[in-house]
Formats: C-alpha cells, structure tokens, sequence
C-alpha cells in the first residue's frame, strides 16, 4: 500500500498541514510591530530619512560646502526664503535659510542626514560587535577571564556616561571620527552585560549540551546555539542605541568634540549658531528639529520592537495572532 | 543582608581607586601642555619649565600618581593650575550649584513625571495614555542643548517683556549678591577650617542660603533663575521616570491581588493609592536614584547654555585648559557620588523588596 504523502491528506475537522505557513521570530515579530501604531511612525520617519540621505545630491539644491558670498545676492544668517510664501521672485530660494558662513542651510541638513545615519550605524556597530563577543566569552568561559572584564566594565560603567565621552575624545583628539569612538566605548558595557546574561542563563540547556555531546565545537555551540537568544534585547538596544549615539555625538559635536566644521553634522551647526538664537532662530531651530526627528524615529523603532519581541506581552493577551 | 551591604561597599573600593588611576592617566594623556594652554603659545621654553617643575608636572606619572594618592589621604586636592586656588575651595564653590539644579531637575521630574505615569496607567490606552507616551517619547527625544536654547528663546525673547520672562543665564540677577547665612547670623567662621568648608558649601546653596536668611530678594531671584535650566535637565528624567511609573503600574494593576481587591468592592483609587502604588514604586524609585547619579554628568550641556558655573561646566572647561588638578578633583568627586547613588540604589533594591536576596 503507498503512503500518502502528509501534505496531501486533507480532512476537513483537522487543520492541515498543508496549510501550515512559516511563523518564525521575524514574521511574528514584524506583524506585532506593525500594530502599533507609534513603531510604524517610526519606520515611516526612517524611510524618509534614508530617502534624503541616500538622494541627498539630488534634492539639494547646493552643495553643502558651497559659499555662497560671490555667487548670489544674499548676506550672512538671512532668514529662510521661500517662493510659495512669498519670497519675491528675483531673490535665489533658500528654504532653510542662510547660515553663518553664507551656505544654503537646507542643503546642510540634507546632507547632515547621512552624517548622522552613518553616526548612528557605525557607533552601534562598533559597540555591539565588541561588547557582545566581551560579554559572550565572558559568560561562556567563566572564571578569571569574567571576572576581569566585568570590573573593567564596572570602572567604565562608574563613569557618568558624557564625562568619560568628552574625557576619551579630548585624549584622541576633538574630531568626528574620535567621537563615535568614544561613544562607542562608552556603550560597550550595555551589550556586554545583556550577551553576558543570556550566555549565562542558556549556558546549562538540555539543547546546548546535546549539541556538545554531538560534537559541535564550543565556537559553533556559541554562535549557533547560544547567541541567537540574546537577539531580541540586542536589537532593541541596538536600536535605542543609534537613537542614543545620534544624541551623545550631536552633544559633543554642539560642544566642538565632534564634527569638525565643514562638516554638516547637526550638533555643530546648532553650536556654531548657539549664540544667533535672538537674532537668527532658524539657524537653531532646523537641525535642532532635525536631531530631534531622526532621535525619535529610532526611539519609535526601538520601542515597538521591544514591544513586539516582550513575549510577556504576548501571554498578556495583547499580541495573539 | 549585612554581608551583602559588606561586600558591595568593599567592592566598591577598588573601583574608585581604578576611577583615580584612570581619571589620572587620561588627564595626563590629552595631547597639549598646560603651560602653554595656561601662559599662552609665546611662553618661553625656560618659563615652561619652571612651571611645570613648580607644578612637579615633570616626575614620572606612577610617582605623581603616588604624590596625589597622599595628598588625597590629607584632605588636600591640589591647587587649581589656573586659578593657583585650592581645588577644594572651587568645588565648595561649583558643587552646591550642580546640586541645586540637578536636586530642583529631579523633584520637577519626580513630581510631574510619576503622576502622569499612574494616569496613564490607570487610564490605559486613552487618548491621556497615548499623549503621555507621545511626550514621554518626544522628551527622550529632544536633544537637552536644543531643548534649553527653545526655552531660553520663548521665555527670554519672545516673552521679554511680560511677567513671564525668565532670565536665560546665571545663578543670580547682575549685582545680586547672595550673604551667606553665617555673616548674617554672626557665626565665626576661620577660613581654612573644614568648619569653613562645610558652612561655605551650604552658603553656596543659593535658595537653601536664602530660606533660612529670609531674604526674599535672592530667593526669588535665585529660583527665577533656576526655573529655566531645571526644566531642561528635568526633561529626559521626567520622561522616563514617566514611562517606568507607568510600565511598573501596568504590571501590578494586572496582578491577583489587585483583582481580589476590585472584587471586593474595594474603591477605585484606594485600590490604586493604597494597594497598587506602593508596590509599583520599586522600580521607580530605582530610576530615580539612577537619574540623580547620570544627571551629574549630563549637566555639562544645560550648564554650559545657561552659564550656571557648575561642576560640569568646569570640568569641561578645565579639560580645554589642561588643568589637571580641577579635572582630576571634580571628575573623582563626581565619579565617586555617581558610585555612592549606583551602590544605595543597589542596596535600597534588596532592603525594599525582601524577595530579592542576592547571594
């Protein structure tokens, strides 16, 4: 007698397996997500984000750089002028206005956005790839190795968080490449401590041991079998973490640690200008506007996927699918 | 318990040592040279090295390191490279400011921030909800420079001349001087004492000074200035403590008992103020011990806006200047109130819930 194939029996009182559609983490995930509606906001802001980023070149009417002193008839810190509102034609349209050095401050923003996005990503980047592997091994290996790390990661954790910034970028020099360093050092501790525990609490499984009696070796076992449970509270730290390095270097940037000028990064156009906020406001307002924007995005983002991955939430009843 | 309070304290010790060992390298290793950030680029090479063997910036470090670590025993923090005032006398003078503004920053956060989580809370998913998670959002997300600039221009320009205006920099009006409550009262004070030190650095608590010396003037002088830089620094705090009431509430409101008291017929909110709240407070007042260590160091950005001479703003000032002394002193004094709230924290966390024994 042939055996009829699983997916093809067909019985109207079971569900069928036929019928049965992936629902891994990620899918699961996504479409919790996508029921708030403050995480979908989010993701909305970022696309445009990236959007500008990425067709910066093309939508700015300037180049970012651009002095504009011989080319048009406009002074320094004239106010925004835009033909819709009624801008008389003959002057050139600046929609954000003049800055303080005579450059068109719309362009600057739009070009500031791949300053920040590329802030935001390396800074995390740098700090998870070295704070999971510190925090991984640390819970793994145990002993005086854990040991170790932990109080270096507690005298950096004892610092308050911008002080040690400010300290670590006046050590290597105030540009805006030193800043994500510091910034990145200054977060290590959090990935670290959140890989550690979960190395720790998985370290024991039925799972993991029957991988190590199969034979896997430890590096396997770490990064197939361990790692992949510290995902969720990384990626949402992760993401609460660009939001945070965004902030943290336009800080140091407003203070000069950061970028550098010319370098049409947020926080030091709305350093340079701090002092104009009386006699040209939107010189502060539009990238303060700006930082704020781009932090909320990723604080959004971050918040509906530490809502979507809870899986409290989901025996709550909130989450059902 | 006792043992464990034992062993946090001693394991705190080492840690500070490593804050000292570590501020001190890192002081010593910004590229640049204090005599010539203090005297000028024209100095001369011989007046540069008088200074620096004047300053016995010229030993070894591990051996400066060791002249430090004995001063340090005596009481003695160093002189200020810039100033030639003892670092102890500027910190009297700086620290009761960052305290006052971060204490006036914490009780604006407090006092706002936990109601509008139990409204929230107690009101789940109404539009109040919505709105305070929206603002509480927002306020993690404004920028603290940005948001003090905003300020400083709705209540300094745009109110300029109505009886909002708020002053957008400095402690106190120009010309105000604030008498310290022990000339007032005629208590003799020697410089140099540690008496001085004490009675000096409670002096320098400009509303507190002003209270007990009933000069109303100063008070209110003082406590205009104050409202602008309070308000900005409470702002991320606020926010957060905002969404922890709310998160921590959450979850006691869903627990039995709370069901059990409705069931009884127990009132709404002696179900929530008596039942609920005190136990939803843990978590809260853990963040809040928290933000009152972080709000120390993150006051360099409000101060430096508002021109509150502070110990933020001294630190970074000192940092640009190279002077160690200042940024050695004042980043250890921060570094170890930092570690004093993170330790209480730690220790409150086990004393208030009895089910949490660390072993």
């Amino acid at each position: 007698m042939s055996i009829t194939p699983v997916a093809e029996i067909k019985d109207d009182n079971v569900a069928n397996i036929g019928d049965y559609k992936s629902n891994s983490l990620w899918r699961l995930t996504f479409r919790r997500m996508f029921r708030q509606r403050s995480a979908i906001v989010g993701l909305v802001i970022l696309f445009i984000l990236v959007f500008a980023a990425v067709f910066a070149p093309v939508i700015a009417p300037y180049d970012p750089t651009e002095v504009l002193i011989g080319k048009e008839d406009v002074k320094r810190r004239d106010p925004p002028c835009i033909h819709l509102f009624g801008c008389p034609e003959d002057q050139p349209q600046h929609l954000l206005g003049i800055d303080g050095n005579v450059r068109d401050q719309f362009s600057r923003i739009l070009y500031g956005t791949r300053v920040s996005l590329r802030i935001g990503f390396f800074t995390v980047a740098l700090a998870l790839i070295v704070g999971t592997a510190l925090g991984a091994l640390a819970g793994y290996w145990g002993g005086w190795f854990d040991n170790v790390v932990m109080r270096i990661l507690d005298v950096v954790l004892a610092f308050p968080f911008f002080l040690l910034a400010i300290a670590i970028v006046f050590v290597l020099g105030p540009n805006l490449q030193n800043a994500m360093i510091a910034i990145a050092i200054v977060s290590i501790p959090t990935y670290a401590r959140v890989t550690r525990a979960t190395v720790l609490s998985v370290r024991e499984s039925d799972y993991v041991e029957a991988s190590r009696a199969l034979g896997a070796s430890n590096f396997d076992i770490l990064v197939r079998r361990i790692l992949p449970n510290a995902m969720p509270p990384l990626i949402v730290l992760a993401t609460l973490g660009v939001a945070t390095a965004i902030l943290d270097t336009a800080a140091l940037s407003f203070l000069g640690l950061g970028a550098q000028p010319p370098t049409p990064e947020w926080g030091t156009m709305l350093g340079t200008e701090r002092n104009q906020i009386f006699s040209a406001p939107h010189l502060v307002f539009a990238p303060g506007i700006a930082i704020s924007i781009t932090v909320l995005a990723f604080n959004l983002l971050g918040d509906g996927l530490r809502d979507a991955l809870d899986p409290r939430l989901v025996q709550a009843g909130k989450g059902e699918d | 318990m006792v043992q464990y309070t034992f062993r946090r304290v001693l394991l705190a010790i080492p840690v500070i040592f490593a804050i000292l060992a570590v501020t001190f390298i890192l002081a010593r290793s910004i590229p640049g040279d204090p005599c010539r950030a203090i005297l000028g680029e024209k100095a001369s090479v011989e007046t540069c090295e008088r200074f620096t063997i004047e300053h016995g910036l010229d030993k070894p470090i591990p051996v400066q390191f060791g002249i430090y670590l004995q001063n340090l025993a005596k009481g003695d923090l160093g002189d200020s490279i810039r100033f030639g005032r003892p670092v102890l006398l500027i910190m009297i003078e700086r620290l009761p400011t960052t305290i006052e503004l971060g204490f006036a920053a914490m009780t604006i956060a407090v006092l706002v921030g936990v109601p509008l989580g139990i409204i929230a809370a107690v009101k789940r998913n109404s539009p109040v909800d919505v709105g305070v998670m929206i603002g509480a959002n927002l306020g993690v997300s404004l920028p603290v420079f940005f948001l003090g600039l905003i300020l400083i221009y709705v209540f300094a320009v745009m109110l300029r001349d109505t009886p909002f205006a708020l002053p957008p920099s400095g402690r106190l009006p120009a010309g105000m001087v604030a008498t310290p409550f022990y000339e007032v009262y005629d208590i003799p004070v020697e410089e140099g004492t540690t008496r001085f030190y004490v009675l000096e650095f409670i002096a320098n608590l400009y509303i507190f000074n002003s209270i007990i010396t009933a000069n109303w003037e100063v008070l209110v002088g003082a406590g205009r200035h104050l409202i602008l830089p309070a308000i900005a620094l409470s702002t991320i705090p606020l926010a957060i403590i905002a969404r922890i009431t709310r998160s921590s509430m959450l979850e006691v409101l869903g627990l039995d008992y709370v069901r059990t008291a409705r069931a009884k017929g127990v009132p709404a909110n002696k179900v929530i103020n008596k039942h609920a709240f005190r136990n939803a407070l843990l978590p809260v007042v853990t963040i809040v011990g928290l933000q009152l260590g972080a709000i120390l160091g993150g006051a360099v950005l409000t101060e430096t806006i508002f021109g509150f001479a502070g110990v933020g703003l001294s630190v970074f000032e000192a940092i640009t200047a190279r002077d160690f002394p200042i940024v050695q002193g004042f980043v250890i004094i921060i570094a170890i109130i930092y570690v004093t709230f993170n330790l209480i924290v730690d220790l409150s966390y086990g004393f208030l819930d009895p089910r949490i024994r660390y072993d």
